[in-house]
């Protein structure tokens, strides 16, 4: 028997008023799977990641997270969520923000403290010390002092991606981790990401960087107006897309390669 | 040309010492409530449920609406008739510019709230924080800095307001200063010492304003 999918989307659908942002999403994420999400602007790409944490609830459709629908349904299929059943998934759930959206009132490490002391009720010292191993890991082990207004945009983004980290999560979900940066900050970010693909997390991202979508990911979606029009490997995804869509999409990003 | 004559005063400086102390008293514990009332009104406003946010906007609107000197005297004369209940002048005084400032300061926190970018809740809640989590370590202490200008405002003019309480026969500051010109015949002489006297308890809490201010200022 395969495993149960981390998280599954089923019909998935979005609306905004009138306007509708995801279409029917049909998703199975598998545990250790990491998966780079293309599409243009518009093209519903955040709001498929903050439907998977519940940060938008879904119009129709549902979400499972190991196998078990998130919500309960009521009479006439509509859906009913809990928000402390729903804080409870986010715990699991580590989100990492094209704004950083840092705490500007604490330093990088009480940044990286907060959701373990608050949220988890670790003591003061194993959260300081796990806080520490995090910062660590995206090597900003000597900037824990440092508030966010005084680390450059990538330095932030590295605190942002352990402060998920530090809820010991079991899925995260990166929306344009880099878009905000500087080009020569993005090197620094895309690193730490490809370090915690090597140790097997399973990961969501969405991303205009290509090439690193290429070697980064084991799955790649094209998403376009609410609609997974291509899902496989990076490979063929990449170097053979099939819908015209795609082919165009890609197209501008070579436009003016060299 | 009047000779001003301060003899009548000195020798009545106990009472306007007394006068400034029940002063410096209204002054704080109407503050105090009002800050600690209008928290909550405005942590009520900023939930975004409408069946309590109503009420608050009302009450809210109510006290800003209102002159502050209708408010004390319907509380001295008028709320006694509703509840049988005659509370002293002091009382009366204490509750009415409290609930005014808290009416002031509700919106305050509202605004100041409203200012913390949407990221920040975002990422609070990404945690798998709660509401009132998110409100009590991200989002208050932020906005908390940015409403210390006017805070301090709003404490000013409550020091200011507070002689007010003269009509319903609190023996604050300003109610001595009628009381001893009716007295002395001397109102040049004991106006002008009052203005002096208002003004030393007051300018302290200016000045202190200012520094946060600049503090502030360099912070960010
Ligand atoms: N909270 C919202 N309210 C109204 N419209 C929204 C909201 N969030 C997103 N949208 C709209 O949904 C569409 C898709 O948005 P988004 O998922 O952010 O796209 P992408 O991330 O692919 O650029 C856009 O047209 C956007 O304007
Ligand atoms: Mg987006």
């Amino acid at each position: 028997m395969t495993e149960a999918p981390l998280l599954r989307t089923e019909a998935l659908v979005k609306r905004f008023g009138d306007l509708t942002v995801l279409d029917g999403i049909d998703l199975a994420v598998q545990p250790g799977e990491r998966i780079a999400i293309l599409g243009s602007s518009g093209s519903g790409k955040s709001t498929l990641l903050r439907c998977l944490n519940f940060m938008e609830l879904p119009t129709a459709g549902r979400v499972h997270f190991h196998g078990a629908p998130v919500g309960t349904a009521g009479s006439r299929g509509e859906v009913r969520y809990r928000e402390r059943d729903l804080a409870d998934l986010r715990r699991r759930i580590g989100m990492v923000f094209q704004q950083f959206n840092l705490f500007p009132h604490m330093t990088a490490l009480e940044n990286v403290m907060e959701g373990p002391r608050t949220v988890l009720g670790q003591p003061r010292a194993a959260a300081e010390a796990a806080a520490r191993a995090e910062l660590a890991r995206v090597g900003l082990a000597d900037r824990g002092d440092a508030y966010p207004a005084r680390l450059s945009g990538g330095q932030q983004q590295r605190v942002a991606i352990a402060r998920a980290l530090a809820m010991q999560p079991e899925v995260l979900l990166f929306d344009e981790p880099t878009s905000s940066l500087d080009p020569e900050l993005v090197g620094e970010v895309l690193r730490v990401i490809r370090a915690l693909a090597e140790e097997g997390r399973t990961m969501l991202l969405v991303t205009h960087e290509l090439g690193f979508a290429y070697h980064f990911a084991t799955r790649v979606l094209f998403l376009h107006d609410g609609r997974i029009l291509e899902d496989g490997p990076p490979e063929r995804i990449l170097k053979t897309p099939r819908e015209e869509r795609l082919q165009q999409f890609l197209a501008r990003f070579t436009e003016f390669g060299f | 040309m009047y000779q001003p004559d301060f003899t009548d005063i000195l020798l009545n400086v106990d009472l306007l010492a007394r006068g400034a102390w029940i002063t410096i008293a209204l002054w704080a514990i109407a503050f105090a409530f009002g800050l600690a009332v209008g928290l909550g009104l405005g942590l009520v406003r900023s939930s975004g449920n409408r069946w309590l946010s109503l009420p608050a906007a009302a009450y809210v609107e109510v006290f800003r609406n209102t002159p502050v000197l209708v408010q004390l005297v319907w509380f001295y004369y008028a709320f006694p008739v509703l509840t049988g209940w005659q509370m002293s002048g002091f009382t009366a005084a204490a509750l009415g510019l409290a609930l005014n400032t808290s009416a002031y300061c509700a919106e305050i926190y509202r605004g100041g709230i409203a200012s913390i970018a949407r990221g920040q809740w975002e990422a609070g809640r990404a945690l798998g924080m709660g509401w009132a989590r998110l409100m009590r370590r991200i989002i208050l202490p932020q906005a908390v800095r940015r409403m210390i200008p006017a805070f301090t405002n709003r404490g000013i003019e409550l020091g200011k307001m507070t002689a007010i309480a003269s009509v319903i026969a609190v023996h604050e500051l300003m109610y001595e200063a009628r009381l001893l010109s009716s007295q002395t015949f001397r109102p040049l002489e004991v106006f002008t010492v009052i203005a002096v006297i208002y003004f030393i308890v007051i300018y302290p809490g200016t000045l202190l304003s200012y520094r946060i201010e600049a503090r502030m200022a360099r912070r960010s």
